[in-house]
């Protein structure tokens, strides 16, 4: 077992700190009062800092602490908090994130611009520019006395005092003596425990919290008591001096201050810690890869086991089929563990379209409101990551395209805010992620223009509306009349439409003028083992995805004579359209007497394949097709048999695409 | 033909006076693919056929748990098609496509050895007279009596990837 890279570690952390940040950032914004999320900002600007100063990054710890000591003046009250300043910080936050990925990069000219933003914004407020002053003026210098211990096993613990009293030294004139009277003999001494507490006096104009600060990560199990001994200050440091060479004890009695304090007041602070730490003590941080490969494992597991299965099934041994049967339903639990290890929550994606739409209503002047639902569903980490872009792509859509101008809106009759909403949920084997807008729609009349003067389709053609909307999918289509920063160059759209291609999901548009459009997409929930029916057509075998497939039946000789003009069965009532495999595939053997008939669905759409034989349901473990083969629109992947043989998996979405087409085609003909 | 095409193609041996290559019949021509594409060479496997694929990748074939496309040069050279033997083999390469490693099966009639070509022994594809298509060839060397074929393989995929 190697050990994980530090770096790459921190980088993890960092990323998720800076997240932490960002959301804090943004709730922020919308209330600017709140002081636990000015809190919890500066606990993630001061962890980021003082992880990143341990491991290295020293550009990044430097830059943090200015964003850092903006946010401790935020928080003392010193200045109040801003919408200009939560922008600079956002900014800054980006460059902290440059500073991590590149800490090599130069970066200097960029932080620079940004600091001094953040310095205005900070300078800017009234009340910041009185506390500057009065700090430049040469504030109250305080004398505190401290006395402190640290757990007995806080070195065994990777906690070293040293620095700790290095970086009070920083924050003032400061005597340090330590207690050595807790010290055992030395047959009693065990070397890695700490016996030594401290007992330090520092003089200095920093608040009583930048002293908590120093011990902001080991406050939880530290034993600190400090004790506030009020200085006669300050307008003349000449007699500012004077004290500070021998403290003045009679100061010591202001009655305020000079309550000693055991574990420190501010219950703000280490409450979240504590509960952070209890969360960290039950989740295991395991990378990526690493699940990947196990997943692999799984899968050649299943695979084993189904060839097992067969051997099982076709031998007489009963206590052969028994374990057989005991390991089938083992790895099936396995395979089921395993997945729910791989799912994540859709948070993490829709937290990034806080950002997003954060920046495109400063860019557009629009108001935009973004309200996200279902963040809990759960989605296969590699799902995730993919769609990242499609949704980045159809938001920025929406604001650009989707939302008018807050006059046009105010004209329209509706609020000024333009909503958009980002929803998730799951529906059977898929989950469905909504993007949906109150804006202008898709106007239809202009995309009809823009494909017919394109040459996408031909004049007057007659489409559905769905059919039309999808055709805003297609490569170089816009409509935006002005090409913005945002969207309108024609690229993007049919990049939506290939992820979510290649993830084996749907796109589908609904849209009412005046009122707001509706994109949502259907994605099956994991690429990497589905259940399926396995079927023969011919001599080749093929997988259907069961959740799919909605029954089995049995095509009559009747039906089967009266269906070679019309493609139709007719199944309670309904027609349902149905596509010969043989055919389809060209297998040139004879059909087997006894035509069965798998019905299959996406959504309401319904369409029956016809196949000689229905062998029975088999967990398939999903291998992509070669690059060679992506012309083949029919497959969507290929899976191992247990006999070893390949068998190619029928890409549902696509067959019935093609059955709703020959249904089309028949009603057309008459 | 232009000039450039009747050079040696600088690519293939990129400065260097050798080739390390493995040679193998195909319709009773020799051919040679260098040594470090070759993946493994396997005894037959059963195919599985891909209904609606190009002939030249008409199948698929298991592959240590990969799924990976068989690949028939014959095709691509307009040879005639022969029945496998006892001899025939399937030769795994792996070559680069848009960027991206592709693993591929070569159906072949045998495979004889690992050998080296010498830079002074090859020839340019000459641009008439002959049956192939010569930007599928990168070059011909002498051995003996005979040519060996090292053909392109990128422009062979490639020109069946683009087709799609």
């Amino acid at each position: 077992m190697s050990f994980p890279d530090p770096i790459a570690v921190f980088r993890t952390e960092a990323a998720e700190l800076l997240e932490q940040i960002e959301a804090g950032l943004l709730d922020l914004n919308v209330n600017l009062g709140d002081k636990d999320q000015v809190d919890a900002v500066f606990r993630g600007l001061h962890t980021l800092k003082g992880s990143g100063a341990m491991f290295g990054f020293e550009a990044l710890a430097a830059f943090t602490h200015h964003c850092e000591t903006a946010f401790d003046r935020v928080r003392k009250g010193e200045v109040p908090a801003t919408q200009a300043l939560v922008t600079a910080v956002l900014e800054a936050k980006d460059h902290m994130r440059a500073l991590v990925e590149t800490p090599t990069g130069d970066h200097e000219a960029v932080g620079e611009t940004l600091l001094a933003n953040l310095r205005r914004a900070v300078d800017g407020s009234g009340s910041g520019s009185n506390g500057a002053a009065a700090e430049e003026a040469g504030p109250a210098q305080t004398l505190y006395k401290m006395h402190f211990s640290l757990p007995q096993n806080a070195m065994a613990n990777g906690t070293n005092p040293l620095p700790l009293l290095d970086e009070l030294r920083e924050l003032g004139e400061c005597r340090i003596v330590a207690d050595r009277s807790n010290i055992p003999a030395l047959d009693t001494l065990f070397p890695t425990d700490l016996h030594i507490s401290w007992d330090v006096e520092l003089l200095t104009t920093q608040p009583r919290s930048a002293i908590e600060d120093v011990f902001i990560f080991v406050m939880d199990e530290m034993e600190l008591t400090i004790e506030t001994v009020e200085v006669p200050a300050a307008a003349k440091p000449a007699t500012a001096k004077a004290p500070a060479a021998e403290p003045a004890k009679a100061a010591a009695a202001e009655p305020v201050a000079a309550k000693p304090v055991a574990t420190p007041a501010p219950a703000a602070a280490p409450a979240p810690t504590d509960a952070k730490a209890a969360k960290a003590a039950e989740n295991v941080r395991v990378p990526a890869e690493k699940l990947d490969e196990l997943m692999d494992r799984v899968g050649e597991l299943v695979i084993a086991q189904s060839r097992l299965s067969q051997l099982a099934g076709g031998s007489g041994d009963l206590q052969l089929r028994a374990v057989s049967e005991d390991v089938e339903r083992l790895s099936g639990e396995l395979r089921d563990t395993m997945m729910v290890l791989r799912m994540v929550p859709v948070t993490h994606l829709f937290s990034r379209f806080r950002r997003l739409v954060h920046d495109l209503a400063h860019e557009t002047g629009k108001a935009i409101e973004l309200v996200t639902e279902g963040e809990t569903t759960e989605v296969d980490k590699s799902v995730i990551e993919r769609l990242a872009d499609p949704l980045v792509h159809l938001v920025r859509n929406s604001c650009d395209h989707g939302l008018e101008t807050p006059e046009q809106r105010l004209a329209a009759g509706k609020p000024e805010a333009g909503k958009i909403m980002l929803s998730a949920r799951q529906q059977a084997g898929e989950v469905i992620i909504t993007i949906k807008d109150d804006g202008r729609g898709i106007d239809k009349d202009r995309v009809r223009a823009k494909a017919e003067s394109s040459g996408l389709i031909g004049a007057n053609a007659n489409l559905t509306d769905q059919e039309l909307y999808q055709l805003i999918f297609q490569p170089g289509f816009s409509t935006a009349q002005t090409v913005t920063n945002l969207s309108g160059r024609g690229v993007g759209m049919d990049v939506v439409k290939r992820t979510i291609d290649a993830l084996r999901g749907t796109i589908n548009v609904t849209s009412h003028p005046g009122k707001g459009s509706e994109i949502s997409l259907a994605i099956p929930l994991t690429l990497a083992i589905i259940d399926g029916l396995l079927v023969r057509v011919g001599s080749g075998r093929y997988v259907i995805p069961l959740s799919a497939v909605e029954e089995c039946l049995e095509l009559s000789i009747e039906e089967d004579m009266r269906s070679r003009g019309r493609s139709f069965i007719s199944l309670r009532d309904s027609l349902v359209p149905f596509l010969r495999l043989r055919d389809l595939f060209r297998t040139g053997t004879k059909p087997d007497p006894f035509q069965k008939v798998v019905v299959i669905s996406t959504g309401s759409e319904r369409v029956g394949l016809v196949v000689d034989q229905i062998i029975g349901d088999h967990q398939t473990v999903i291998k992509s097709m070669s690059k060679l083969h992506h012309d083949v629109a029919t497959f969507s992947g290929a899976t191992i048999l247990g006999d070893g043989d390949v068998a190619l998996i029928l890409d549902v979405g696509h067959l019935v695409a093609e059955g709703q087409q020959q249904e089309a085609h028949l009603r057309a003909a008459g | 033909m232009s000039e450039a095409v009747r050079k040696m193609p600088e690519e293939l041996w990129g400065g260097r006076e050798e080739l390390e290559v493995l040679t193998f019949d195909i319709a009773g021509e020799m051919f040679a693919l260098e040594a470090f594409i070759v993946q493994e060479i396997l005894d037959l496997l059963p195919e599985t056929s891909v209904p609606g694929a190009k002939a030249f990748v008409g199948a698929v074939i298991n592959f240590r748990g990969k799924v990976i496309p068989l690949a028939d040069i014959r095709l691509a050279f307009g040879m005639e098609a022969t029945k496998p033997t006892i001899d025939s083999r399937i030769i795994v390469i792996e070559i680069e496509i848009d960027d991206e490693p592709v693993l591929a099966g070569i159906r072949t009639d045998k495979v004889h050895e690992v050998t080296t070509l010498l830079r002074t022994a090859g020839e340019p594809p000459p641009s008439v007279g002959m049956r192939w298509r010569p930007d599928f060839i990168d070059c011909l060397v002498k051995r003996g009596t005979e040519f060996i074929i090292v053909p392109n393989l990128q422009a062979i995929f490639s020109a069946q990837h683009a087709h799609a």
